[in-house]
């Protein structure tokens, strides 16, 4: 009777278990996203109309070369500052005064990749003068001044490819470092020109020590140092205990040359390299260097003059270490070691190993014991390499995946960026537990804490840079926003406050207490400390000139007219030169100023300033001319004319001022 | 056996064929950059979705490529199938248990080696990797699960019947069902002449 529900129950079973088995498997379907935005988030983040955030956020553009400033915690962008870009908008690299501040060996270049905004430091500690940046391209670094918001100097690394690990500073900026993610043969022509397979033999690196003077800004290379064939990442510099020592991660000691992504990717360990940079400095100063070929330019940009100034240096400062031991270290570092962060009592160092399963964190003293005992496990190109064990504080297990930069707060906690597993990871520095993790949207690079790479962090905030966005903002075409991420840090708990999206690619970012800021900013320039060539202080100073084919127009501009407005007998073939002056003494009021068919740009003048717009008409006829900055009731109004004749005419050359306060 | 039978087990073998065209299994993946999530479909032919870009994925901890050629079952899985679907057709004519009996033998078989052939590909994928890859995990192998769900490294990676896998259990219970009641019906008349 039973034997038929004993047969077919078994056959039952063999087929229903499947079914069964996978009903019952928990988490069997993929759900999907969601961001947990809990609490009082939007409170947190509310800048009210007309109030000011708390801190400025220094985000550099990535692949625009430029540098974005952000309000936080609102996330607003205040300013995109030109850098190593041409920015039409402000005349930036098209004006004949600021075209020398691209001037380099290669010629005026119009664009760079810019990585990694650095403030300036006093004691370690960000002051609010300066922000550094670096150029990874044509390998160059620029300085910020803060108290305009303008790229005030920039200087070309001679010996250098790909400037990537720049530019961190010292503790009183005396220096900013630049350093080699591609080595190359240096020297002569001949030297140069070798065969790519010989890269262990020929291609060398350079760390460069700039130094910005501290007055007025200007940067020259101090020192640099030769090092092996490898590819330098990133840097920092000690501070306390380890003030004078600097730390660089580099990868492919593979010492590859093609297919990186798997050449340079097959030893277990690269290194981090420590450098002593007091040693150098002395070395240097007692005359221990070598002159050597490496031509380069410096510009500076004159504020008594609103005009850069390129000074042409033919060679540069080099120490070879192979002449001064004990000048640089090498420090195992597990796979291809990324960021490269010391914390803020300078105790520790925290090598990220991108391609690495844990994160290894060196303390100083090890490291001093280490060389002093000489504890070596080998040497890499005649460099000592310290043993791992020896100068290892411990490491991290398992926090996650594609680690890549560390910032800290002000409790002794790090905060890691993975890549890989697009989240941040919190952990103790001392016991290097790791306390929380946060999801970021998605796959971060570098984060941000206010202060956080220097002697006092700010820790209210640290902020995501990640690299793609997907579905977090409306879609605009194939190419979407990039993205950055605040979560407050104050708590136990990470917690996200915000999404807000940033021009070019947010690489690396600094912060600092807007207050440091503030009270260095300039309102405008003063007309009478403007010693620019062409400046007209008054409209009484307003005139014409011809010069062979050159016209020379010294112009002004206050609200709502220029002066001249009426400009006749430029002929075609002529170079007309406007010298514009903005005669206005008050905060916040350009003038624009734009001519039809101009094949540059327009300029952006601020109160006080000087600037030229180099003409060259190409049709006879009128050509107007009007300002582009709204700058009052009647700005419509502000506008004129430029009549062009034939090459052979001979109208004379006038220019016509009915001005409210000038005497033609 | 009853004629009802028969059509049922006419009806089942017939919708084997949908196989030939449907989606078999599905794997999906989703880690935090994906958050619209990877999937492959596999047909009784080819497979069907984002392989691509996982191939691109792959190639960082050194997993092998994913490609049709690949694999010969895509060339002689229709075949199998529409055996199968003949087969259980023919068994609906001759009208024998025996039939119908060797027909949900055969059927359990190719589903239990099916699955047998996917973990089999499963663990070559997950475990055969490239020694020079660039990411290299310490005692991590990367075997997609056979069914359900299983991380690996970033991604959450869920392994699922589809259509055509629902399809299959379903042909294997509703042949089974009727089996159970052909037998029921079997020992009930032997029963019944016994009693006799």
């Amino acid at each position: 009777m039973k034997r038929p529900l004993i047969y077919t129950g078994t056959m039952l079973g063999i087929v229903g278990g499947a079914f069964l088995l996978m009903n019952s498997l928990p988490g069997c379907r993929p759900g999907t996203t969601k961001t947990v935005v809990t609490g009082d988030a939007a409170a947190k983040v509310y800048v009210k109309p007309g109030t000011h955030d708390e801190f400025y956020n220094f985000v550099s553009g990535g692949f625009s070369g430029q540098l974005a400033v952000y309000g936080i915690p609102s996330g607003r962008l205040l300013r995109e500052i030109p850098v190593f870009s041409l920015d039409p908008e402000s005349g930036y690299g098209f004006s004949e005064e600021t075209k020398g501040m691209l001037s380099t060996t290669y010629g005026n270049i119009p664009w760079d990749d810019s990585h990694h905004p650095e403030l300036s430091q006093t004691d370690g500690v960000p002051d609010g003068k300066w922000c550094f940046i670096n150029g990874n391209n044509t390998p160059r670094i620029a300085l910020i001044d803060l108290g305009v918001f303008r790229t005030t100097s920039i200087i070309e690394i001679p010996n250098s490819a790909g400037n990537h690990s720049s530019p961190f500073t010292t503790g009183n900026s005396e220096y900013v470092v630049a350093g080699t993610r591609f080595s190359v043969p240096m020297g002569d022509e001949a030297q140069r020109d070798v065969p790519i397979n010989s890269y262990k033999e020929n291609f060398k690196g350079t760390i460069s020590f700039i130094h910005p003077e501290p007055e007025t800004g200007k940067m020259s290379v101090a020192f640099q140092i030769k090092t092996p064939g490898v590819n330098f990442d990133l840097s920092h510099a000690g501070k306390g205990p380890s003030e004078g020592w600097f730390f660089f991660s580099c990868y492919n000691t593979e010492q590859a040359y093609s297919l990186l992504e798997v050449n340079a990717s097959q030893k277990d360990k690269d290194f981090v390299m420590a450098v002593n940079w007091k040693l150098a400095e002395q070395l240097a100063k007692d005359g221990k260097g070598k002159r050597v070929p490496g031509k380069h330019h410096s510009n500076w940009w004159n504020e008594e003059t609103h005009s850069s100034e390129t000074t042409v240096y033919d060679d540069v400062l080099q120490l070879d270490p192979a002449e001064h031991p004990g000048l640089l270290y090498f420090m195992p570092c597990p796979k291809s070691p990324h960021g490269c962060d010391v914390d803020p009592t300078g105790n520790y160092i925290v090598g990220s190993g991108k391609l690495a399963a844990l994160l290894p964190v060196f303390k100083f003293d090890k490291i001093q014991k280490a060389i002093a005992d000489k504890d070596f496990e080998g040497e890499f190109a005649g460099i000592p390499v310290l043993r791992y064990e020896s100068v290892l504080h411990g490491e991290v297990k398992k926090p996650g995946l594609g680690p890549l930069h560390t910032e800290f707060d002000d409790k002794g906690n790090a905060y890691t960026s993975m890549f890989v597993s697009s989240e941040i990871v919190k952990w103790n520095v001392e016991s290097l537990e790791i306390l929380d993790r946060v999801p970021t949207y998605y796959s971060i690079g570098h984060l941000s804490i206010p202060g956080g790479d220097s002697k006092k962090p700010w820790g209210k905030y640290v902020i995501a840079y990640n690299k793609i966005t997907k579905d977090r903002y409306l879609p605009t075409g194939p190419e979407l926003t990039q993205s950055a991420q605040l979560y407050s840090i104050d708590g136990e708990k990470m917690e996200l406050l915000l999404d807000f999206p940033t021009t070019g690619e947010p690489h690396y970012a600094q912060a600092i207490p807007a207050e440091l800021v503030k009270p260095r900013e300039v309102k405008f320039y003063k007309i009478e400390e403007n010693h620019h060539p062409y400046v007209a202080k008054g409209e009484k100073e307003t005139k014409i000139e011809r010069r062979g084919k050159e016209v020379h127009v010294w112009m002004t501009c206050i609200r709502s007219h220029f002066a001249p407005d009426n400009i006749e007998g430029v002929k075609l073939g002529d170079e007309v030169y406007f010298h514009l002056t903005n005669l206005e003494q008050d905060w916040d009021v350009p003038h624009g100023f734009a001519i039809k068919g101009a094949v540059n740009a327009e300029l952006l003048v601020m109160p006080g300033e000087t600037q030229t717009l180099k003409w060259v008409p190409s049709k006879v006829g009128m050509w107007p001319m009007y300002c582009t900055d709204f700058c009052s009731a009647l700005h419509q109004e502000m506008s004129g004319y430029v009549r062009v004749s034939p090459a052979g005419s001979n109208v004379p050359l006038t220019a016509q001022t009915l001005s409210v306060d000038a005497e033609m | 056996m009853k004629p009802i039978s028969r059509v049922m087990i006419a009806l089942a073998a017939l919708s084997l064929l949908v196989l030939l065209v449907a989606p078999i299994w599905r794997i999906d993946l989703q880690a935090p950059q994906y958050p619209e999530g990877l999937y492959i479909q596999i047909f009784a032919d080819h497979f069907h979705g984002d392989t691509e870009k996982i191939n691109g994925l792959n190639h960082y901890i050194g997993m092998a490529t994913i490609h049709d050629e690949m694999f010969p079952e895509f060339t002689y899985l229709p075949k199998v199938i529409m055996a199968l679907a003949i087969f259980g057709v023919i068994a609906a004519l001759w009208g024998k248990r025996q039939g119908l009996f060797a027909g949900l033998i055969t059927l359990t078989l190719f589903g239990l080696w099916a699955l047998y052939d996917m973990w089999k590909w499963g663990y070559s994928y997950g475990h055969d990797l490239d020694p020079r890859a660039a990411i290299k995990v310490e005692g991590m192998v990367y075997q997609p699960p056979l069914i359900g769900h299983k991380k690996l490294l970033n991604f959450d990676a869920w392994s699922t019947p589809d259509i055509g896998g629902w399809l299959l259990f379903g042909v294997m219970g509703m042949l089974a069902v009727v089996y159970f009641l052909e037998l029921r019906e079997l020992f009930r008349r032997r029963d019944a002449k016994m009693n006799t």
